[in-house]
């Protein structure tokens, strides 16, 4: 599972040397096999042969993580020499091992340039086994999509490391030279790719519409006696493709990608909290940064009632961290899209206290214009908005993603550290736009308190001419009419108005009260305790 | 013991595992015979192309054919988008949409992805017939602008300079402000031919959302246009889009834009207490 996301990694993590020095400090040999190691591989050799699906699903979520907390705490696992010969020196098994193994190396310790090297090798032979042979396994579901998961984010932390060019040696830099396909990013999306086609897994999905498949029924298992493992590996790579484009900054390619899965229900993506949630983050982000703010609050909502409800059952699991985090990320991005876009009746109770409780301060002041201080009226209002510039950058920079530059670098030119560039990018396009916004704040401000006002008398009250006044009426209306992924125009404002001449008339929409869903859920519920109460007399009349 | 799975007898070349004796029993049928150390880009390219329709590579020798080249242009697109080796068709397209005022959005995405993988073949003068195409038949579509942007921010030489600017003031209504700019730099926008339409249909566009009735003066400054060339402009419009021209109260000229639900909010659809039909199934069982 990704260790960290923390922004500023300290340097000292990425210094090969010292990192291999480390391994060795600890007293760490690599072919020492400690018995609770040994039953567990010959044990989990035999349930994935016997496709327990179950038991593999414990020992790897439970076995492997008290083992490694009691026995590898901060030493890799022993190599899989080691082990090969407890499992019939099983290929595929040994190619699952060090999965895991390299999994473990992340999360604990820091990995060396050739042990990256070396991982990515791994990668291409267990899914070139997946791609062109027939797998006669079935895994669970949490594996798969941890295996897709790890894959990304060794790609993305090879990218980092590989950014920082400034303090590598000649050694690491010859390495890079020379290994100059590992974790190529085309080699990573073409992977990716062929995953999703030739698992065939969107004309599954398109056929389980019709009802000609089952899929998402059985969770993507095979109950017919084959394997899951090349489908739901197909399946997960489309949520990998969406991470990746995210983080090359091609939001409308991430997407489209993600488009075969219908995320307004459920699907397998939601059997594994893991990517239910990088699911959404993704798709949030990325209808944030193209402007399709209700879409974004419509789905950020729906997952913070998720976790909020259900959190307290993953206390014990090992993401349990990661969700928090990915949680807090998720407020300030909600944050940030209801200030572009202030539709409170599409957050739900619950989320709207907690987000009120996390930033509610800081979103009144994103929206903040001309409140009563100190000063003169004009200044005040810079100041408001540099202010709420300052917060919009913080927001952002908190709960981004780790953006990457995919193109290697030139060895031949100084070395320096470009790690930090596509962040940066990034939220010089999100603060261009911010900028663009500025200009609404005040007069949405206004907007709210008249049913009609002539524009010379707006402008006055904003402190512009009426050019300019026209130039924001103009924007507000553009910025609030986004084009939706149908290519439809549809429009996400809060306050709405038109132009007539030179009055603007303001509309007038009073909130519209919803009876339909409201009978239809009281007719479900009422069904239910009806359903309840014809048991309990069935009950005791025996 | 284990009966359940019949064991596989060496499914891989020998060359392709030297540390494990190749025994395996999760496969049911030999490898293709893929070496590991072989970089999978170039090997998986192949492995697409060898169960997809084969693309024509070459553009130039059918010229008379226009049509048919595209078409396969968008095929490789589609089939094997993370391909160095599509650039140069990709680079050629883009010059056949600026002649022929056509628009595939995928394909200048595509191109745009190659470009940010391998900067050192980025082609400046194609980046900038793609931004101004692109930006042209995306008015109202942030989408691309990023990815163009994100190429074009960290230089800051021109064209892109200009085109940035150009698009801050498209962005935040300032069409006065756009049209001195562009006449300063008539060489960049001419370059893509129908550049003056479609700048005014998006200006039009952004007034029909903001005004029912907007002034002469407005109209004109937006798009351009003056005088009795602005007549006659008025006078299509009047005939084709139902436009009205008024009297205004201060004596200068009012069009009425046509009614939409963006100017005239009472003709919005009240979908306020319409139910969806998959919320009804809800209750199916029960009222069955």
């Amino acid at each position: 599972m990704a260790a960290n996301y923390e922004y500023e990694e300290a340097s000292g993590h990425y210094d090969d040397q010292a990192a291999a020095l480390r391994q060795q400090e600890v007293g760490y040999d690599p072919n020492f096999v400690p018995d609770s190691v040994k039953s567990f591989v010959v044990h989990l050799y035999r349930h994935i042969r016997e496709k327990n699906v179950y038991e593999i699903h414990q020992m790897y979520e439970t076995s492997f993580q008290t083992l490694s907390e009691r026995l590898f705490k901060d030493t890799p696992w022993p190599s899989v020499d080691a082990v090969a010969h407890y499992v019939d020196n099983d290929h595929v098994f040994c190619l699952l091992y060090r999965e895991m193994w390299f999994r473990h190396l992340y999360a604990r310790l820091s990995p060396t340039l050739k042990q990256r090297i070396d991982s990515w090798d791994n990668y291409c032979s267990l899914f070139q086994v997946v791609l062109h042979g027939v797998v006669n396994m079935q895994l669970p579901n949490q594996w798969l999509w941890d295996m897709v998961d790890e894959f990304v984010y060794q790609f993305q932390s090879f990218c980092q490391y590989r950014a920082k060019m400034k303090n590598k040696t000649e050694q690491e830099i010859a390495l890079l030279r020379q290994f100059d396909q590992a974790w190529n990013v085309y080699g990573v999306l073409n992977f990716l790719q062929a995953l999703v086609e030739k698992s065939a897994i969107i004309q599954i999905l398109e056929q389980e519409k019709q009802g000609l498949e089952q899929f998402t029924a059985t969770d993507g298992y095979d109950y017919s006696g084959g394997s899951n493992v090349l489908k739901v590996l197909g399946y997960f790579s489309m949520i990998g493709l969406l991470r990746v484009h995210c983080l090359l900054g091609d939001y409308h390619t991430g997407l489209k990608c993600l488009q075969p899965i219908d995320i307004s229900q459920q699907g397998v993506y939601t059997s594994v909290i893991g990517s239910h949630i990088a699911t959404i983050y993704h798709y949030g982000f990325a209808s944030l940064m193209l402007r399709r703010y209700v879409d974004g609050i419509r789905e950020f909502n729906k997952i913070l009632l998720y976790i909020y409800k259900t959190k307290q059952y993953h206390q014990k699991s090992p993401q349990y961290e990661q969700i928090l985090k990915k949680n807090e990320q998720m407020y300030a991005l909600l944050a940030i899209c209801l200030s572009f876009c202030p539709q409170m009746k599409l957050v739900d109770e619950a989320v709207n206290a907690q987000l009120r409780e996390k930033y509610g301060e800081k979103m009144g002041k994103l929206q903040r214009y001309d409140d009563e201080g100190y000063g003169d009226k004009l200044s005040r209002r810079q100041r408001y908005a540099d202010e709420a510039f300052g917060i919009y950058d913080e927001l952002f920079s908190y709960a981004c993603p780790k953006f990457i530059t995919p193109s290697a670098p030139s060895f031949d030119e100084p070395l320096v550290n470009y790690n930090q560039d596509a962040y940066r990018l990034q939220l010089k396009l999100f603060l261009s736009e911010v900028r663009q916004q500025e200009l609404l704040v005040g007069a949405r401000t206004f907007l709210k308190v008249y049913s009609t006002i002539s524009l010379g008398k707006l402008a006055n009250y904003l402190d512009v001419d009426e050019s300019t006044l026209r130039m924001t009426l103009m924007t507000y209306k553009h910025k609030t009419h986004a084009v939706d992924s149908d290519g439809k125009i549809i429009s996400n404002a809060d306050v709405d108005f038109y132009i007539d001449d030179d009055m603007i008339r303001v509309v007038n929409s009073k909130p519209v009260k919803r009876y339909g869903d409201f009978f239809l859920r009281q007719i479900v519920k009422l069904e239910g305790v009806i359903n309840d109460v014809d048991r309990i007399k069935v009950e005791s009349a025996n | 013991m284990y009966s359940i799975l019949t064991p596989l007898v060496d499914c891989y070349p020998k060359g392709l595992n030297p540390q494990h004796s190749g025994r395996c029993f999760f496969l049911s049928c030999s490898l293709q015979g893929s070496p590991r150390s072989v970089p999978p880009v170039r090997y998986i390219g192949k492995v697409l192309r060898r169960n997809r329709i084969r693309p024509k590579m070459g553009m130039e020798k059918e010229p008379q054919k226009p049509q048919q080249v595209s078409y396969t242009v968008e095929q490789l697109v589609a089939v094997n988008p993370y391909n160095p080796d599509i650039l140069p068709d990709l680079e050629n397209y883009v010059n056949e949409q600026v002649a022929s005022q056509t628009y595939s959005l995928d394909a200048n995405l595509c191109l745009l992805r190659l470009y940010q993988f391998e900067p050192e073949r980025l082609s400046t003068q194609i980046v900038a017939r793609i931004l101004v195409k692109v930006w042209l038949a995306c008015l109202n579509w942030p989408t691309l602008l990023f990815n163009v942007f994100q190429l074009c921010f960290e230089q800051m030489e021109q064209p892109f300079k200009t085109l940035i600017v150009l698009s801050h003031y498209l962005e935040t209504g300032g069409f006065r402000q756009f049209w001195d700019e562009a006449a300063k730099s008539r060489h960049i926008v001419e370059a893509v031919p129908g550049f003056e339409q479609a700048i005014q249909a998006y200006a039009v566009h952004v007034l029909s959302l903001t005004y029912q009735k907007v002034p002469r003066s407005v109209l004109a400054e937006a798009i351009n246009i003056e005088g009795l060339a602005l007549d006659k402009f008025l006078e299509q419009q009047v005939v084709n889009y139902g436009w009205v021209l008024e009297m205004g109260q201060g004596g200068g000229q009012i069009i009425a834009l046509p009614k939409t639900e963006f100017n005239h909010p009472e003709l919005k659809k009240n979908s306020g207490d319409a139910v969806p039909l998959d919320h009804i199934t809800r209750i199916f069982p029960i009222l069955s």
